[in-house]
């Protein structure tokens, strides 16, 4: 059997799969938000979708919204991720623990996680009940709104809790797999220890905080029950509004359903850009 | 090299460490307790009746929650399943060969672990209604494939580059069949990367949520579905009880391949839950 051959074989299953369901699935629901699908007898393209949600204010505040939370908690996550992991890194007591919660954390379904944050942070929560205890408030309304909340905290709170660690142990492998000569280099040079961490360790871990956080980005942005949780009524975040629309008792409201899923595969592809682009030349380095 | 570090730098770590463990567990701590309260009102800190009133309703034959975690298993098992079978031939056509056109395919195995479910799911379920595929356990275990293989192929992919094939043709050329060569040499190689990646693949799919609520349409109920319609009816206690049962492989599989976290292959998928 020729090689060519016998590579075809082996990925045949897996991109049988992908394609039709994977690519496929994208496909249709590009066609359909065109209500273009001449098998259940709809012939006749049109972009009322787009024109509908383009001119409606619901879907910028949604799409407002989910990119909010995806910046904001992407970020913060990042910054404690290296935060962490230039902790991680070193000698202490405990150290083992801390490690093994943090990998414990990314087993976690983000609905637990979720769950765990409502009951923390809600009016009636563990920190109300804690406030209330301090004499700081006297009823739950007192309590500052931190889930069903339009800045989203509660949202953002738990991406944070879930993507420090997702992140800080991608982080983590790759400050072991520098070593700390270069650091050990630039401070025998006279750098201190900032100057060690600003000007040789950061730029070398730089790519390996971003292709992770891309992942991050592109997960917080277009996750659903996270937001389905912690979210305020109005404004929904993207994905669920798209599915809300898509479970319209008013069948009309699919199209649209479907030219959000398209605006969320088309950020979605940027980010797989961006993925490809800083992975490879983490590689290449 | 970074010198002898004082008393405070010692300090400060340990204090960190101390904030960085107590936020990983918080949101667990509520969680655990509701499962062993009987109504816990504000401002109580804890409850004021403890009970296992939960637990017998979460372990009762009557609730449904049992019929729903063996449906969970079975579907993340057969999920598991499938992505070995369909995982480890593509890992090694990645993980050995050099030909053209191979970062196209390694970027369409990719790209799902970075698109959205709910960018996905919607046009999979136009197509599952016509295959008669929608409310279905067979459909779920199928859609549950788009983010389980990408992972498993991955890892297979990353183990298949350090393998050497030279050991399958010294067999074949001692007489040993196909077959045998494959269980006595290939598979024994491979066996960890086959464990670790199955496991991660059985997690990616014990987490899923929007794919079984859309494909599953309401019909098929595992017990993330089960945790959210809980949690959102108000029924804390049992919630609690379903969040610490559904937690529960995660941390199993952790204690069973901790050492093998650490590597980039394993985090890529880590991240999909």
């Amino acid at each position: 059997m020729s090689d060519r051959l016998k590579i075809f074989l082996l990925l045949a299953p897996v991109l049988t799969i992908l394609i039709v369901m994977f690519l496929g699935g994208l496909a249709i629901g590009l066609l359909r938000s065109f209500n273009y699908m001449p098998i259940i007898g709809l012939t006749k393209p049109n972009i009322d979708a787009y024109v509908s949600i383009f001119t409606s204010k619901e879907f910028y505040v949604s799409f407002g919204l989910s990119l909010y939370i995806a910046v904001t908690s992407t970020v913060i996550s990042s910054i404690l991720a290296i935060g962490s992991a230039l902790l991680l890194r070193r000698n202490f007591i405990g150290r083992s623990i801390t490690q093994f919660l943090f990998q414990l954390n990314l087993t976690v379904p983000h609905l637990v996680g979720a769950i765990g944050i409502l009951y923390l942070f809600s009016q009636s929560g563990s920190f109300a009940r804690l406030a209330a205890e301090w004499e700081m408030i006297s009823k739950p309304s007192e309590f500052p709104a931190m889930v069903f909340d339009p800045y989203a905290i509660g949202i953002i709170l738990q991406y944070v809790w879930k993507e420090v660690p997702f992140i800080g142990v991608i982080v983590l492998a790759n400050m072991q797999s520098l070593g700390e000569n270069f650091e050990g280099v630039a401070r025998s040079l006279g750098a201190s220890r900032w100057q060690a961490f600003r000007f040789v360790l950061l730029p070398l871990i730089f790519p390996g905080v971003l292709s992770a956080s891309v992942i991050s980005f592109a997960f917080t942005f277009g996750a659903f029950e996270i937001p389905a949780i912690l979210g305020a009524n109005y404004p929904a975040a993207l994905p669920v509004l798209a599915y809300r629309k898509y479970t319209d008792v008013d069948l009309a409201a699919r199209p649209e359903a479907m030219a959000m899923a398209v605006m969320i595969a088309l950020l979605s592809s940027v980010m797989i850009f961006f993925y490809v682009r800083y992975s490879r030349r983490r590689i290449r380095n | 090299m970074i010198g002898i570090e004082s008393l405070a730098t010692r300090s400060f770590r340990v204090i960190t460490a101390l904030v960085l463990v107590t936020w990983l567990v918080l949101p667990m701590i509520p969680l655990a307790i509701w499962s062993f309260a009987r109504g816990w009102y504000f401002p109580n800190l804890l409850p004021t009746q403890w009970s296992l009133a939960a637990w017998e309703y979460a372990l009762s034959d009557t609730a449904g929650i049992l019929d729903s975690l063996l449906l969970s298993i079975g579907i993340s098992f057969a999920a598991m399943m499938l992505a070995i079978l369909i995982g480890v031939p593509a890992g090694r056509a990645l993980g050995l060969y050099k030909f053209r056109g191979k970062e196209y395919i390694e970027l369409l195995i990719l790209a799902p672990t970075i698109v959205p479910g709910i960018a996905v799911v919607l046009g999979v379920h136009s197509v599952f209604i016509w295959l008669g595929l929608t409310n279905t356990v067979p459909g779920v275990i199928l859609v549950h494939l788009i983010p389980t293989l990408p992972y498993m192929t991955l890892v297979m992919a990353g183990i298949f580059s350090n393998y050497d094939p030279s050991f399958e043709e010294q067999a074949r050329s001692l007489g040993a069949s196909g077959i045998k060569t494959f269980w006595y040499v290939t598979l024994p190689a491979i066996l960890p990367g086959i464990i670790v990646g199955g496991m991660f693949a059985f997690l990616v799919s014990w987490s899923q949520y929007i794919l079984t609520l859309v494909i599953g349409g309401g019909r098929v109920i595992t017990l993330p579905l089960l945790l959210f319609n809980f949690a959102t009816s108000g029924r804390n206690d049992i919630t609690g009880a379903i969040a610490m049962i559904y937690i529960l492989p995660g941390i199993l599989i952790l204690l069973f391949t901790a050492r093998h976290l650490t590597g980039r292959s394993g985090i890529g998928g880590i991240g999909q839950i």
